[in-house]
């Protein structure tokens, strides 16, 4: 069952990469006389409100939300195992900053400081990745904290501080490595969460902007269509959550590998 | 009575949660000077006239320092006062008092239409575990969990609104308009509370009592409802008040979706027309409902489980 998580991810991103060489038709043309088109042999997923290729949208749209998920799953872990390992390590005032910094930080829930960051910023591609990664550090660096009290009290760790190694050193080659493997499990499982999310802003017209293709976009679009164009949310919706359970597998296989006391 | 180690237990958790909100006012506050360049042109726009603008940032109080605006606003907020809406005219508190109880209506129907769901599903799965009940409740609960809100939303609506006519579409007032926005909303949240629930039971049931309870002629329906049920629900509680936030959030989409009068939709009207007064309300709202549900889960977990108390 796990391994189908990786299939999935490998499978979505083959197609989204190969995309334009899989299905050489440019996602921006418009055929307006056959607007809203079922499923053919020559538009498998259909056309779109302005006569455009589903299929070829979805395509395109699957490497903006990858892209996005790759951007903020890099940026809050790279912050996130940064701050995670200086607070732990430091401990004292040090910790207690951070720690009181990333309490004001989860007292907005889920992607609400994201929606008010993009509403004052303005939508854009940038700005989504910019709202993401200014909360998903968070959950990155809790994590590396609680890692980092336990390794920093090792043997190992000890003598090399004895041995007159410097923070930065132990953090680098002593410390940090020990906590790369949670920090994998935590960035698969991030990059189901930021696609959710981009695609939830998107929907809700603070996200990617027409007319970049965006799964969120496609599905706000079509809900003007329910009746008339059902595949105009069946597909993206599908995509959406394809993607998200594939991340979601390969997450929990990963950490039945990795780390098998966390299950 | 509350023991005095409660009652310690909840000062140390109050003194905790108000630097938090402090925290949270500050950084609601820091929002509107984010907004690139001058947030009052922004509001009205860029055909605006100068002294229209000039007037906007003086009634929005932009034209002081900034320690300045910030005492008044944390004044205000010590009052009660949120500030006027841009678009309305109106104080932001009324506009968000006038529409938090249907958030509140919707937030915890989906989570008693999530609780319905998933404990029967999570017991049948750990009861049957290795079947194809199990394997299809596990399918059902990874599938709730990976489907995102605004593409349930639409489709609940189009097969049970539009083609089958059962229900609305949109809008509020009878129960028949709070079915499909609580069960897009409460989905996700069944789906992860099946599978902790199935989990937890699952861990109870190879227990020793249960083992015990079984050997003393108790059949297996009295043991898992008498025994190990009851003990299986703590940690599916606390997934509950853990969700908590992912419901306060959903109720945003799942408002625009249908149309819901609450909190969340508010706030989407609210961006769309660059009223930050208004949007700043609306966060900060959302935000203080959070941090003082968690506060209540804390206590209501310290007070079932005296050991939290001296952690």
């Amino acid at each position: 069952m796990r391994k189908i998580g990786l299939w999935i991810v490998v499978l979505m991103v083959g197609a989204a990469v190969a995309g334009p060489w899989l299905l050489p038709v440019d996602p921006s043309v418009q055929d307006l006389p056959r607007r809203l088109m079922g499923p053919t042999w020559g538009h498998p997923f259909g056309l779109d409100e302005l006569g455009r290729d589903v299929l070829a949208r979805l395509l395109s749209g699957a490497r903006v939300s990858l892209l996005v998920g790759l951007f903020v799953v890099s940026i809050s872990s790279t912050v996130g195992v940064v701050v995670g390992s200086v607070a732990g390590y430091a401990g004292g005032w040090v910790d207690e900053v951070f720690g009181r910094l990333m309490d004001v930080l989860l007292a907005f829930p889920g992607i609400l400081l994201a929606i008010a960051l993009v509403a004052v910023l303005g939508p854009s591609l940038t700005n989504v990745v910019l709202a993401l990664a200014s909360i998903g550090w968070v959950g990155y660096a809790r994590l590396v904290r609680g890692q980092v009290l336990k390794i920093r009290e090792l043997e190992y760790v000890q003598a090399a501080r004895a041995l007159g190694a410097t923070t930065p050193a132990i953090l680098m080659r002593h410390v940090i490595p020990g906590t790369i493997s949670a920090v994998t499990v935590q960035a698969t499982l991030g990059m189901a969460g930021a696609i959710i999310a981009e695609a939830s802003l998107s929907f809700l017209g603070l996200g990617v902007q027409p007319p970049t293709p965006s799964w969120g976009t496609m599905l706000d679009a079509g809900r003007a269509h329910l009746l008339d164009a059902p595949h105009l949310t069946m597909f993206p919706g599908v995509a959406i959550a394809l993607l998200v359970l594939g991340f979601n597998l390969a997450g929990e296989s990963l950490r039945e590998r990795l780390d098998p006391r966390a299950i | 009575m509350m023991p005095t180690s409660m009652g310690a237990f909840l000062l140390r958790r109050v003194a905790l949660t108000i630097p938090v909100l402090i925290g949270v006012a500050t950084l609601v506050f820091a929002l509107i000077h984010l907004v690139p360049g001058d947030p009052a042109q922004a509001m009205l726009g860029d055909a605006a006239a100068p002294s229209d603008v000039a007037e906007l940032r003086i009634k929005l109080g932009l034209d002081r320092p900034l320690l300045v605006q910030y005492e008044r606003y944390m004044a205000g907020l010590v009052r009660g006062d949120l500030g006027t809406s841009f678009r309305y005219g109106t104080p932001v508190r009324r506009e968000i008092a006038q529409r938090m109880g249907r958030t509140t209506e919707l937030a915890l129907t989906a989570m008693l239409v999530a609780v319905v769901i998933a404990i029967p599903l999570g017991v049948i799965a750990a009861l049957f575990r290795g079947t194809v009940v199990d394997h299809a409740a596990t399918t059902a609960s990874l599938l709730g969990m990976a489907m995102p809100n605004f593409w349930l939303g639409p489709a609940l609506a189009l097969v049970f609104a539009a083609e089958l006519g059962w229900l609305p579409v949109s809008g509020s007032g009878t129960w028949a308009h709070l079915v499909l926005p609580s069960l897009t909303l409460g989905a996700a949240l069944a789906a992860i509370t099946a599978r902790m629930t199935r989990a937890s039971l699952g861990d109870e049931l190879r227990e020793l009592y249960v083992l015990a309870a079984r050997a003393r002629g108790l059949s297996r329906t009295r043991a898992v409802v008498a025994h190990a049920f009851r003990n299986s629900l703590i940690p599916v509680v606390t997934i509950l008040g853990l969700q908590l936030g992912a419901v306060l959030t959903g109720t945003i989409i799942t408002e625009t979706i249908f149309a819901w009068p609450g909190v969340g939709r508010l706030l989407i009207q609210a961006i769309n027309f660059r009223d930050y007064p208004l949007v700043q309300g609306c966060i900060l709202l959302i935000s203080v409902t959070y941090v003082t549900m968690n506060l209540l889960v804390d206590v209501v977990y310290a007070w079932l489980d005296p050991r939290i108390r001296y952690q």
